[in-house]
């Protein structure tokens, strides 16, 4: 095993030692504020998509309804660090909720508001809780049915957001504080929030890359080729699948928080179902089952709207044609098409 | 209590309207579902465009109602065949997620092209037959509501004579049971994709029309009617028809108690918890027959 997995690993190092390069050097060619922010928003979407790859990519599992773990890593966020939010409020409200628990969420929220990095932390953790017990009963099913349970789950998800006003602000939102770091405030509008959240990224895109050539990322492949040889050949495959629901859900909500502390402001809006197909869309075009094919797909679908603001109104239209065209032609996405370029430029060379 | 009962009859009329809206949808994903394996996510879209070109059909080329409806449900016949035809007919041989994300971006494409043409407005479709409301006991029911029950009853009588009288509609039924004994048999399988597509655009495009003059379309009306009409079919038991119509009935009377009396801000989540429900306890639905693999 060590002999290929060393040297696949060792091309995934290059390509993120490049992208590390690149991601520091940016910035002295991009002075407008409007592209770092751009670049910003990239690095957000590209955590997600590096973590529904792992689901959808790796496992072969579809969830359509990835913005909801994403938004609860946003809100978690938004309720552990406002000093003014009224969590121990809304607790209260519940008749049944014991005064010690009300007290000690309190006391909590009071400490995550002075370490961020702690309610973070705890956001990611609670999201890969949550998605690990609905994982339970989800994950049994198959194909279209995980699809359409997945997509519930998201929609009443969002739902909630919408309507626990007193948890969320509702349909208008609540605003969130800088997020504070080492006794420092980081400025979204600072070139400091932009290496943090690449920051972020570079780790994460390493973790995964560990991940995939794991014990767990060959079960994941296994589970994919074929779920009842998998058992069969001893993989545990509810458990892997699991593992790697709820890993995906952390990386989501991961992303929830650097949004929160980005934008400084939460609302239910950006945590819909739509948001949940375009994230599908950016690991299906980039290309699943690889790492550098999310990067591939976030860039294609973040950077091209750029250039298209002209077409504004055609946005949609262009954006669903992309999809089919892709699937109907290049079911294995731009990096699959890459990956066969390659090889036939090498077999020619041969 | 009093008020629940005396809420009762409201309720029931209301709901079975939404009901049979969601049971025409329901319908639609279950014909396309059992000869096919494939979840048509772009199936409310069908209702929006369906309400949409009757609209202009009605408004700028002057239709009058009883040819701009006929003529809307056509149009959705023809989308429904023309998106199969583009999109699906070419495939060799599709996976599950790629047909997912074929009919998602179906989907996201007909909106897009509807907001294109008709603009993010809302717009009016006027009642085919007059809007003084009738009174059935201590219930008030709308005359269109009396046109969306008459229509999804018509609807299931004439596909139950396809389905049982002709041959085309048994052929559909010989694919829905096995698809290669039927291709064995001389069926085209290929055609008959396409023909379960053209009949769930007409039956999307038809739940559409008929709606339209109670709720306004946008192009964005679909999405959430199509995603509940799946949640319907889930419930009654993917691949009956009849399990559709009781499914969609249920949850549209379901879920208007719901809103009327637990909590109308979450009466959109009542369809999906519903659903989600029946997925994880009993995945092949009320009526549906066990389901094997397709769990």
């Amino acid at each position: 095993m060590r002999g290929p997995k060393g040297r696949g690993m060792k091309k995934d190092y290059v390509a993120l030692a490049a992208i590390t390069a690149l991601v520091c050097g940016l910035p002295l060619f991009v002075s407008n504020i409007y592209y770092l922010s751009v670049l910003t928003i990239i690095a957000i979407h590209i955590i997600l998509a590096l973590g529904l790859n792992l689901v959808m990519g790796y496992a072969g599992q579809i969830s359509l309804g990835h913005a909801a773990f994403y938004g609860i890593g946003a809100y978690m966020s938004l309720i552990l660090t406002s000093p003014r939010h009224e969590l121990t409020a809304w607790l209260g409200e519940f008749s049944w909720m014991p005064e010690f628990a009300v007290a000690a969420a309190g006391a909590f929220q009071h400490f995550t508001a002075q370490h961020m990095i702690a309610a973070a932390a705890f956001a990611a953790a609670f999201t890969g809780a949550l998605a690990l017990i609905v994982g339970i009963p989800t994950l049994k099913l198959k194909g279209h049915y995980l699809a359409m349970a997945t997509l519930g789950l998201g929609i009443i998800i969002q739902i909630v957001f919408i309507e626990e006003i007193a948890l969320t602000g509702g349909p208008t939102g609540l605003s969130v504080p800088y997020f504070r770091i080492l006794g420092r405030d980081l400025d979204p509008n600072t070139l400091s929030y932009y290496y943090a959240v690449w920051l972020v990224v570079i780790a994460l895109t390493l973790l995964a890359i560990h991940l995939v050539h794991s014990r767990l990322g060959r079960a994941l492949r296994a589970i994919r080729a074929d779920e009842t040889a998998a058992a069969a050949s001893g993989v545990p495959v509810m458990r892997m699948k699991l593992m790697v629901f709820s890993i995906s859900a952390m990386y989501a909500s991961v992303a929830g928080t650097l949004y929160a502390h980005y934008i400084t402001h939460v609302n239910p809006s950006p945590f819909g179902f739509m948001f949940s197909v375009k994230l599908v869309t950016m690991v299906v075009v980039g290309g699943m089952g690889s790492i550098w094919g999310a990067l591939l797909g976030v860039g294609l679908l973040d950077v091209l709207p750029q250039f298209l603001t002209v077409f504004e109104d055609y946005e949609m239209l262009i954006f669903g044609a992309v999809l089919i065209i892709v699937m109907m032609t290049a079911p294995r996405g731009l990096a699959g098409l890459l990956d066969a370029a390659w090889r036939r430029a090498a077999g020619e060379r041969k | 209590m009093d008020f629940f009962i005396s809420s009762l009859p409201q309720c029931l009329m209301n709901g079975l309207t939404r009901g049979s809206i969601y049971a025409l949808i329901a319908i639609g994903f279950t014909i396309i579902y059992n000869s096919t394996d494939i979840l048509n996510f772009a199936q409310g879209e069908f209702a929006m465009l369906g309400g949409l070109i009757a609209i202009s059909l009605a408004s700028s080329f002057h239709l009058p109602l009883w040819a701009a409806v006929p003529g809307a449900v056509a149009a959705g016949v023809l989308i429904g065949a023309l998106f199969e035809a583009v999109t699906i007919h070419p495939l060799k041989s599709p996976t599950v997620i790629n047909l997912i994300i074929i009919t998602i971006g179906g989907s996201i494409f007909f909106k897009g092209a509807a907001m294109l043409i008709w603009g993010k407005d809302s717009h009016p479709l006027r009642a085919f037959t007059g809007t003084e409301p009738i009174h059935l006991g201590s219930a008030a029911v709308t005359p269109q509501s009396l046109w969306v029950w008459g229509a999804t009853l018509a609807a299931v009588i004439v596909l139950h004579q396809f389905f049982s009288r002709t041959i085309t509609g048994k052929a559909l039924r010989a694919c829905a049971h096995n698809r290669t004994a039927s291709s064995l048999m001389g069926i085209n399988v290929r055609w008959m994709v396409l023909i379960t597509f053209a009949l769930s655009g007409g039956l999307g495009a038809l739940a559409g029309v008929i709606i339209t003059p109670l709720i306004f379309a946008n192009y964005q009306v679909g999405t959430l009617i199509g995603l509940k009409g799946f949640c319907a079919a889930i419930l009654g038991g993917m691949g009956s028809i009849y399990g559709a119509v009781l499914g969609g009935l249920l949850i549209g009377v379901l879920e208007t108690l719901f809103g009327t009396h637990v909590s109308s801000g979450y009466m959109d989540a009542f369809a999906f918890v519903v659903m989600l429900l029946m997925l994880f306890v009993r995945p092949r639905g009320l009526l549906g027959e066990a389901a094997g693999e397709r769990a």
